[in-house]
């Protein structure tokens, strides 16, 4: 019993301790380093990128980038408005990428005659592109295949 | 005072002189067509629109998530912009159509969001059906081909809108559930909706 107490105790410390030591210098919150009450410094709003040619992959598996805006493009259980342009009935007269086959398989390894339920929601790889610039280096390089 | 004496005074020459009675008159035709048109125009309104729950709950707050609600220049377009027509005669036409919606308010067959719901593919049927046999009238009214410049338009747009222009193609055709939700897909367009789902 004591010897949890005290283990909660030290718990308590440390998850205390952590932050206070972690504010100080290195690590800034996204607001910055202004005080409270002043006004957060000024708020980049990052456009998206409206529209573009098929932007190319950086590495083999990578989802295909979104190359226009999807804003209001909803997704839900009665309609999805990116397979109105993207879906194998629509994508000739849309001019349009087609979904890949492998968007078929539903999550038992079964074929599907249509979008699989898993594959549904485009934009949780799928994503618009917008003018921001990475927020740390990063010297990765694709493989020589698709550079 | 009974009908037929009504009628007697009406059919006995007056004894006002001409010119009165053509200023009586004229003054009249004022009042009369001032009432009309304002009342009609009263009717035309956004306020007036939603004043019915049917309307405010169902496709103003889709309506309002859009770009012909809340945009970068801050025109916008409000329900009688487009969905009633601005020639008189279409107007009057479409004004006449509508006692058919009150009709339906009466009798209750959309006062909720699921009965609603039900609705929706037949309802937003219609209204396609009627921009396309317009052209889009309503549409044209603020954007007008004539006028469109396919140089500052992006990409996506120039390519669909010179391929629209040449098959005589009209707005509706691919702009639909631009300001309302698009209706269930399943009879439409299956390839837009996950599996095999309503089937």
């Amino acid at each position: 019993m004591k010897k949890s107490i005290l283990a909660g105790l030290i718990l308590m410390s440390t998850s205390v301790l952590i932050p206070i030591s972690a504010g100080a210098g290195e690590v800034n919150s996204l607001r910055g380093d202004t005080d409270i009450d002043a006004p957060s410094n000024k708020v980049v709003v990052k456009r998206n990128i409206s529209d573009q040619a098929p932007i190319a992959r950086d590495y083999v598996q990578q989802p295909p980038l979104i190359p226009h805006k999807t804003k209001g493009y909803k997704i839900n259980l009665k309609f999805n408005k990116c397979l109105t342009c993207h879906s194998w009935s629509n994508y000739q007269k849309a001019g349009a990428t087609k979904i890949s086959l492998t968007h078929f398989t539903g999550s038992d390894g079964e074929e599907m005659s249509n979008v699989a339920p898993r594959r549904y929601f485009c934009n949780q790889c799928h994503v618009p592109q917008a003018n921001a610039k990475p927020l740390v280096d990063n010297s990765f390089q694709p493989v020589n295949v698709i550079k | 005072m009974n009908i037929k004496s009504l009628i007697k005074i009406l059919r006995s020459p007056s004894t006002a002189t001409l010119g009165s009675l053509l200023v009586a008159g004229f003054v009249a035709g004022i009042i009369f067509w001032g009432g009309f048109n304002t009342a009609m125009e009263a009717t035309n309104t956004e306020t007036f629109c939603i004043s019915c729950h049917e309307m405010k709950e169902n496709v103003y707050l889709e309506y309002k998530d859009t770009i012909h609600y809340t945009n970068r220049t801050g025109v916008r377009a409000t329900c009688p912009d487009c969905h009633v027509p601005k020639p008189w005669i279409h107007k009057m036409v479409r004004k006449v159509q509508a006692s058919n919606e009150l009709l339906h308010k009466a009798l209750g067959t959309i006062d909720t969001p699921e009965k609603f719901e039900e609705k929706r593919l037949k309802l937003a049927q219609n209204v396609w059906r009627s921009m396309k046999s317009t052209d889009s009238r309503e549409c044209r009214n603020c954007h007008n081909y004539e006028s469109m410049d396919f140089a500052e338009q992006q990409r996506r747009a120039v390519t669909n809108h010179s391929k629209g222009l040449e098959s005589g193609e009209t707005c509706i055709d691919c702009h639909k559930g631009i300001a309302h939700s698009l209706p269930a897909l399943y009879e439409v367009d299956p390839s837009a909706v996950t599996g095999n789902a309503g089937h």
